[in-house]
């Protein structure tokens, strides 16, 4: 049905003399959320920013849409279609949204009227807001700048990285129902979250991280109902 | 909305422009009726030409958010360069006369008198070629060793980078001043006889000034690179160069290629670094390498902090103020002044310099983000309907 989109084979990522991700291997479907849990420093980040070409991998292939990205810059992997959305937001504070999201686009040389259309239809606040400074935005429509900068590259594969953080629950649940809608529009987006109840409701697949290894993977429901899992991740 | 908004800014550069227009043309008016002698005209040629040196610093440390501190350094590689390449070769063995004459016989000016004619109507032409060729070649050089240095130095950030830049400035300094090289820069010595901006006033036959434009000339020229440098921060390459300074991290992951952009942004700064160098010697009508030391680099950094880091307007002005503090309106205190008999105490040689620190404490104390801020002339001159503002702000609160 579906084609693999992004193949990891035996990734492997050092930070110095620390082994971080201890070679994992996973695939992407076309048209999925795939999300990756695990708590702290079990190598989540360092292997979306290895994808996005931020950090450079030690050892492992990365391949997406059958072309081998491993270890090539983020400007030539975000020009493939690759977008990460940063830990932490990272929004441009002292520019405005309009300029946030103009700095999605920066690779490309095309219009970018639709585009804007599309994340302001997705996101009415920022049209609201598309004068402001970046930085006087709450936590929440920060993060709405976030996910429609990155949108705004027009990516294939869309990376976020914990895009609940530091927020309140319902502005989680309003964030992850918009992750959906792009999903459904056909955007493919790998997931990871310390909020593992949320990401495997919503998730198609889900992978279970543990110091550097994938340790357990299945359907977001499956997950959801694994017992160890539970006791890890759900506090059940 | 975005139209009004457009069109609200579209208003404020025409009155920004105007403004400059106006300013430009008193000069011109005043220059001709007023005593050629006064303050007033060394400070708007000194001030126009350290705006520009105040912008291109700006571009890197307040819109790129590269802490440098070269700035002197590359407007002594453009005054050399205006300088060694603008000497009458007539005028080289006076000059280069310890040294028993250059190494170098070509001129810019010469070449273009060459094709124009020397006299006249030519020789105008010549002149004007000329300089613009040299100048544009100052900030070549500059550009082309900003590029060769900031190929390692690039790498380094914040303090390190500012370190290494502020070490680079003072070897040139040194190099240029070595008097094995003194064929061509007749080391620690001056270098003088190039066309400066009196040039640029209007004379009949006999040498008579019909028509002063040597105060405009300055502020043209800085005004041109100035208007470029606000066209390249308002293109898609300003932005980036500002997604940089806010958040490398975000800079990259959006693919900004750093390094690049980092580069370009250095390079073209040291251009106009060059440019003004040029013009410096211009003003200074003379050229010696130990005027471009690290205090001159302090002075234009001063310059932007006051003006506001991330304000091309703000260096403008602040550039005057600067200038027009330090050359003029505090001159007073330097002299003993006598009211009847009463002689006024502390006024002596020095105390300017002692009212000029406590004036930029006061400025740095309760203006932290300077004149400007990060605003622009234009932004002051929108109309805002301060009371929805106001809401919009308090609705984004609430929402926290």
């Amino acid at each position: 049905m579906s084609e693999t989109i992004l193949k990891i084979e035996d990734l492997q990522v050092h930070y110095g003399g620390i082994e971080a991700v201890k070679g994992i291997s996973f695939d992407v479907q076309e048209g999925q959320i795939v999300t990756l849990i695990g708590s702290n420093g079990a190598g989540k980040s360092s292997t979306l920013r290895t994808i996005s070409g931020l950090v450079k991998p030690s050892g492992g292939k990365i391949t997406f849409h059958g072309e081998d990205i491993t270890g090539k810059d983020p400007t030539q992997i975000v020009t493939q279609g690759v977008t990460l959305v940063p830990e932490g937001r990272r929004i441009f504070p002292d520019m405005t949204v309009l300029e946030n999201l103009k700095i999605g686009a920066y690779l490309r040389k095309d219009d970018l009227s639709e585009d804007l259309e599309w994340v302001y239809s997705l996101f009415p606040r920022l049209k609201e807001r598309s004068w402001q400074a970046g930085g006087t935005l709450s936590g929440g429509e920060q993060q709405m700048l976030a996910v429609g900068r990155a949108l705004m590259s027009r990516p294939k594969l869309l990376m976020m990285d914990e895009p609940s953080l530091g927020l309140a629950p319902l502005v989680v649940r309003d964030i992850f129902s918009i992750i959906q809608e792009i999903n459904k529009q056909g955007v493919t987006i790998l997931l990871i979250e310390q909020n593992a109840n949320m990401a495997l409701k919503i998730a198609d697949v889900g992978y279970v991280l543990e110091t550097g290894r994938i340790t357990l993977t299945g359907s977001g429901e499956e997950l959801l109902t694994n017992d160890a899992v539970r006791a890890a991740y759900l506090g059940a | 909305m975005l139209k009004a908004k457009d069109k609200e800014a579209r208003r404020g550069n025409l009155i920004t422009f105007a403004i400059v227009l106006v300013l430009t043309l008193v000069t011109m008016v005043l220059e001709n009726v007023m005593s050629p002698g006064s303050l007033l005209f060394t400070v708007i040629k000194k001030g126009a030409v350290y705006s520009l040196v105040a912008v291109s610093m700006n571009l890197l440390n307040g819109f790129t958010g590269l802490f440098s501190l070269g700035q002197a350094g590359f407007m002594l590689l453009g005054a050399y360069a205006y300088a060694i390449f603008m000497i009458p070769d007539a005028a080289r063995d006076s000059v280069y006369y310890l040294f028993e004459g250059s190494s170098i016989h070509f001129s810019f000016q010469e070449m273009f008198q060459h094709l124009f004619g020397a006299t006249g109507f030519g020789g105008g032409v010549s002149l004007v070629l000329g300089v613009l060729v040299a100048i544009i070649f100052a900030g070549l050089i500059a550009a082309f060793f900003a590029y060769l240095i900031g190929l390692p130095v690039l790498r380094l950030k914040s303090d390190y980078l500012a370190i290494a830049t502020l070490g680079f400035a003072e070897i040139l300094r040194a190099i240029f001043q070595w008097q094995t090289l003194g064929k061509v820069t007749n080391g620690a010595n001056i270098l003088k006889g190039y066309p400066t901006f009196a040039d640029f006033n209007i004379t009949n036959a006999s040498g008579k000034v019909l028509f002063r434009l040597s105060a405009v000339v300055p502020i043209l020229l800085a005004g041109i690179c100035i208007f470029l440098i606000v066209l390249l921060i308002n293109s898609s390459y300003g932005r980036a160069f500002k997604a940089i300074r806010d958040d490398e991290i975000a800079a990259e992951a959006m693919g900004v290629n750093l390094a690049k952009h980092k580069s370009l942004s250095f390079v073209i700064s040291s251009f106009f670094a060059g440019v003004s160098g040029a013009l410096f010697a211009m003003f200074a009508t003379t050229v010696q390498a130990k005027v471009f030391t690290s205090a001159m680099t302090y002075e234009i950094l001063l310059i932007v902090v006051i003006g506001g880091i991330g304000s091309v307007s703000g260096s403008c002005i602040a550039s005057f103020l600067y200038i027009a503090c330090s050359e003029w309106w505090l001159r007073f205190l330097d002299n003993e002044a006598y009211i009847g008999a009463f002689k006024v105490p502390l006024l002596r040689n020095g105390f300017r310099m002692v009212v000029f620190s406590i004036i930029i404490m006061i400025v740095v104390l309760f203006f932290r983000k300077g004149i400007m801020g990060e605003r622009e002339l234009p932004d002051l001159f929108r109309k805002r309907p301060k009371k929805a503002k106001k809401n919009v702000v308090e609705e984004g609160k609430a929402d926290e």
